[in-house]
């Protein structure tokens, strides 16, 4: 029962995680390069910018969603079962949600990086 | 990428590596969270381990953004998962769980299609602005022609 209860966590980290990258990607571009901005224009000027984004507060609620799901699967299961299977489905999830939402290129090379990981997340779950 | 984007991404995969084990470590100490008494999750973060393993989360966080400001999700995620063999690692050393030959050739996998992506460009979706891609501002046909 223990197992099934560490997977819906991971199912919940997965949808969550991703969820908020793909906002959080969308803020941190439209806020700019951080290391450019931080020099020209100072630090508060980044987090100002930062924090006032609403791609970026939408993708943190989903993060700390994420957090949550996180600490409820880490107190059932090991962190080497949990924190890479949900990072990794939540890598190939990201590569198709970035594709459709972030219009990125996602390539062969990345595809079969994907695959690779997703092959990766079976062996770890055996 | 410069040498200074390359030590952003060291610090992403570092710090989520310890911040994530040292979760694990405080989570292990206080035992199964109950769905009986769900409030109790919540109260966990006065715990020392817990909030030390936040600081260390925190500082992954401000270089996650930093790393996204200026590169492809599909690439920043990939290029910091060498962090889950870093957690396997910290797993056998530390925290003594078993990690058994399947998972380790899981994380091998997990490793080998990260480094795949690593030798692609950083940003896809506004190649005009940073480090284009050198094919692809050249038209096919003047490469065509003899």
């Amino acid at each position: 029962m223990n197992q099934a209860y560490t997977w819906c966590a991971v199912a919940a980290i997965v949808l969550a995680s991703t969820t908020g990258d793909v906002l959080l990607s969308r803020a941190m571009k439209q806020v700019g390069d951080v290391g450019k901005l931080f020099r020209e224009s100072g630090w508060l000027t980044v987090v100002g910018r930062t924090l006032r984004n609403p791609n970026f507060l939408l993708g943190i609620l989903a993060m700390a969603a994420a957090f949550y799901s996180l600490l409820f699967g880490l107190s059932w299961g090991d962190v080497s079962l949990v924190v890479p299977a949900a990072a990794s489905l939540t890598f190939v999830a990201n590569a198709v949600a970035a594709k459709i939402f972030l219009h990125e290129r996602v390539d062969q090379r990345r595809w079969i990086a994907a695959l690779l990981v997703a092959g990766g997340v079976v062996l770890l779950a055996a | 990428m410069t040498f200074r984007k390359y030590l952003v991404l060291a610090g992403v995969t570092v710090l989520a590596a310890t911040g994530d084990s040292i979760l694990s470590l405080g989570m292990k100490k206080i035992g199964s969270v109950s769905l009986h008494r769900l409030p109790d999750i919540f109260l966990v973060v006065l715990h020392p381990e817990i909030a030390l393993g936040i600081l260390f989360l925190l500082g992954f966080f401000a270089c996650y953004m930093t790393a996204l400001s200026w590169a492809d999700l599909t690439y920043v995620l990939p290029a910091t998962s060498l962090s889950y063999v870093l957690v396997a690692l910290i797993a056998r050393f530390f925290l003594h769980e078993t990690v058994s030959v399947t998972r380790w050739l899981g994380i091998l996998l997990i490793a080998t299609g990260v480094g795949f992506v690593t030798q692609g460009p950083a940003l896809t979706h506004k190649p005009a602005r940073s480090e284009p891609d050198k094919c692809m501002g050249e038209p096919v046909s003047t490469r065509i022609q003899p």
